[in-house]
């Protein structure tokens, strides 16, 4: 089953690069839902069945790869906004820093004092190309609901490192995890609304009457 | 108890919810904070024995944080019945209940010793403090949520991937992975030690990021700056408090393993004095007085880290200073908050002359300029001191050195803003508001102002006693 996760992984780390590559924020959105949807698919091949799996695996994909993408799909239909426009850094390069980034990961995972039995698999390189792939995104990206996605690319991330680790974290505590991770979005969601009223514009570049004088 | 404790807040905001008027609202506020208030009192003097697994557990420095947040909390809910009067123009449901959410998760912080949920509850204060500093709705106070939340939530999310590493260590340790204190406590000796540092810095950085220690605070000054003053208090006293209990939780897991400690401690001197110099920097010439106090906060944070940092006495320092900080960063927020609202301005250009136009006000921002900038008789002094004549009785010249020439920087540089604001005359084209100090917007603080000076003249033996258990925890033999 092992070989199947590994083949998950690698679909995670290019859908990475596609969203790196993209400037249509509605295609990103699909990415990011179709990574969360992996994901939820993740824990279920690396762990033999149990309840609290099925539970997990059903909410993950619930809010990972439906309730988020909405929120932020409504946020780009009200700024009626389709396009990320200059970047800080173009796509090109984007993806080019990407690519090195993952390819960077393998080497550097490599170099980890691993347990024995994560040594082969994907998980650890595919955990940090993601996350800095997230890193890249937050901050080469102008338009808040672009930074929002490179959060949550940065939180999936994260999330594959978990998976090594489902027995540490409790039920409850991924659950807390889950739900905050919600409504920190909902919240950006609703912030994002109230930028594009009042700036007429989500570009955070804008944002910038707050500095020292 | 402890239930009550973490249930009642939210049975608050859930009333506070189902209330349609906007007047009746904000007095849940007094009334959720009093209970809670005297539940942590009496918890303090008898807390039950860890429950639910270890997972719940209300250990010595819990304690002392959960009291400053308590007393801190009620004193901004009655300040809270008064300011929002003069908001009425504003719908306040989002607020109280967000306020009362937020006081649930930071009782929370306070009583679990589970890392993982400490996380989760650090993050609900992220979130349930976001629509608070956009109370205002203009689109200064929409920069400053965005950039506190962006920067909160990758900061608190980089902590959860130290707390995984923290885990992973046990894990490639042959141990059972866990992420409860006391067995992480118990098995930090044989833990991966490269896996350890990396869960170290992680959680130092993101849970850093969250308290504003330098080089991760350039959210705060926009942040305290937008914010209504109360939510100001209840970020600069409850929230960074919340945030360094989690870094305490490192530091005791640090602290067992004997060997991780060194670098933390480093890194807590580190950072503590850039903190320091950052505040020093930028508090000189400071024109926006709200800005000044998040600078302040920074300065203190910074402080409360350097007493971290070099341990054994200090660290009696650093706990009391975590509470006196909280109180008077308090005071300080709420009088600032009604000199703002007298002048609707908050540069000291137009603000002159605040102790004759606000003379309670004025007089509580003066006194409270006094007690945050380390001058006795107030409790601040106590802790300062504590912690700098620690660093010369250890040997840490450098350290004391450049801790009191900060200290000294900052307090000329928060002069400068302060006395102007509060001395003179104030401007003769003022516009006019229809604030005046009223005994629910100045008595909350004026109690606040009374706490400092008795704990500065006469701290009680009991939170003696308390902050002495605490050090211990902590490495420091009685």
């Amino acid at each position: 089953m092992n070989s199947f996760a590994d083949q998950l992984l690698v679909l995670v780390m290019l859908i990475n690069l596609l969203m790196l590559g993209s400037s249509r924020l509605l295609f990103s959105i699909r990415a990011v839902a179709v990574q969360g949807v992996i994901l939820g698919i993740l824990p279920g091949l690396v762990h033999t069945f149990s309840w609290h799996l099925a539970m997990i695996t059903v909410s993950i994909i619930f809010a990972k790869g439906f309730v988020i993408p909405y929120f932020i799909n409504d946020a780009v239909h009200k700024a009626h906004i389709r396009r990320e426009v200059e970047p800080f850094i173009g796509y090109v390069p984007t993806l080019l820093l990407g690519s090195v980034c993952t390819a960077l990961a393998f080497v550097f995972a490599e170099k980890l004092p691993l347990a024995p039995e994560h040594r082969d698999l994907l998980f650890v390189p595919a955990s940090i190309a993601t996350l800095l792939s997230g890193f890249l995104l937050l901050t080469t990206r102008k338009k808040a609901i672009s930074q929002v996605i490179g959060y949550l690319v940065l939180e999936n991330g994260i999330f594959i490192f978990g998976l090594l680790l489902t027995d540490a974290m409790p039920v409850m505590v991924e659950a807390g995890a889950l739900l905050d991770l919600l409504v920190g979005v909902f919240v950006m969601g609703i912030v994002i609304n109230h930028i594009t009223r009042e700036f007429a514009s989500i570009d955070t570049s804008r944002l910038q009457a707050l500095k020292e004088e | 108890m402890l239930l009550a404790l973490v249930l009642l807040p939210l049975l608050g905001a859930f009333i506070s919810w189902v209330i349609p008027d906007n007047r009746i609202r904000p007095l849940v506020l007094p009334v959720v904070a009093t209970i809670h208030l005297i539940v942590t009192l009496l918890l303090l003097g008898n807390a039950p024995p860890p429950s639910a697994g270890g997972w719940i557990w209300l250990d010595p420095l819990g304690k002392i944080v959960l009291l400053c947040i308590s007393l801190l909390f009620t004193v901004c809910a009655y300040y809270a019945v008064g300011y929002l009067a003069y908001r009425q123009d504003r719908p306040n449901r989002v607020l109280c209940m967000c306020l009362q959410v937020c006081l649930f998760a930071m009782s929370m912080v306070t009583i679990t010793q589970h890392l993982g949920l400490l996380w989760v509850v650090v993050e609900t204060t992220t979130v349930s403090m976001a629509p608070l500093i956009y109370f205002n709705k203009n689109s200064r106070s929409i920069e400053a949520t965005w950039k506190y939340l962006l920067i909160c939530s990758v900061g608190i999310a980089l902590a959860l991937l130290g707390l995984l590493f923290l885990a992973y260590s046990t894990y490639v340790a042959h141990h059972d992975a866990t992420l409860l204190l006391s067995s992480l406590i118990q098995l930090a000796p044989t833990l991966n030690s490269g896996w350890l540092h990396a869960a170290t810095i992680f959680m130092l950085v993101g849970y850093g990021s969250k308290m504003g220690l330098a080089p991760l605070h350039s959210w705060k000054p926009d942040a305290y700056g937008e914010a209504p003053g109360l939510v100001g208090a209840l970020l600069a006293g409850g929230l960074v408090n919340c945030a360094l209990l989690a870094i305490v939780r490192v530091y005791q897991i640090c602290l067992a393993s004997g060997t991780e400690i060194v670098f933390l401690q480093k890194a807590l001197i580190g950072m503590g004095l850039v903190s320091m110099a950052f505040a020093a920097v930028f508090m000189a010439k400071q024109a926006d007085f709200k800005r000044m106090l998040a600078y302040s906060s920074v300065e203190h944070v910074g402080i409360m880290a350097i007493g971290l940092g070099l341990g054994k006495g200090a660290l009696l320092g650093a706990l009391f200073h975590l509470l006196n900080n909280g109180l008077t960063k308090g005071v300080l927020f709420l009088s600032s908050g009604n000199i703002h609202r007298s002048y609707s301005n908050k540069t000291t250009d137009v603000v002159k002359g605040a102790l004759t136009r606000l003379p309670w006000s004025g007089g509580l921002f003066l006194a409270g300029f006094i007690a945050i900038t380390g001058s006795p008789p107030f409790s601040p002094f106590i802790s300062e001191y504590t912690i700098v004549s620690n660093a010369f009785i250890e040997g840490r010249y450098t350290v004391a050195a450049l801790f009191i020439i900060f200290l000294v920087i900052v307090f000329i540089g928060m002069a400068l803003t302060v006395l102007p604001m509060v001395m003179g005359a104030p401007p003769t084209d003022l516009e006019q508001t229809s604030y005046r100090d009223q005994l629910l917007t100045v008595a909350p603080p004026c109690v606040m102002m009374v706490v400092i000076l008795v704990l500065g003249v006469w701290p009680p033996e009991a939170l003696m006693l308390l902050l002495r258990e605490g050090a211990h925890m902590l490495g420091v033999q009685p």
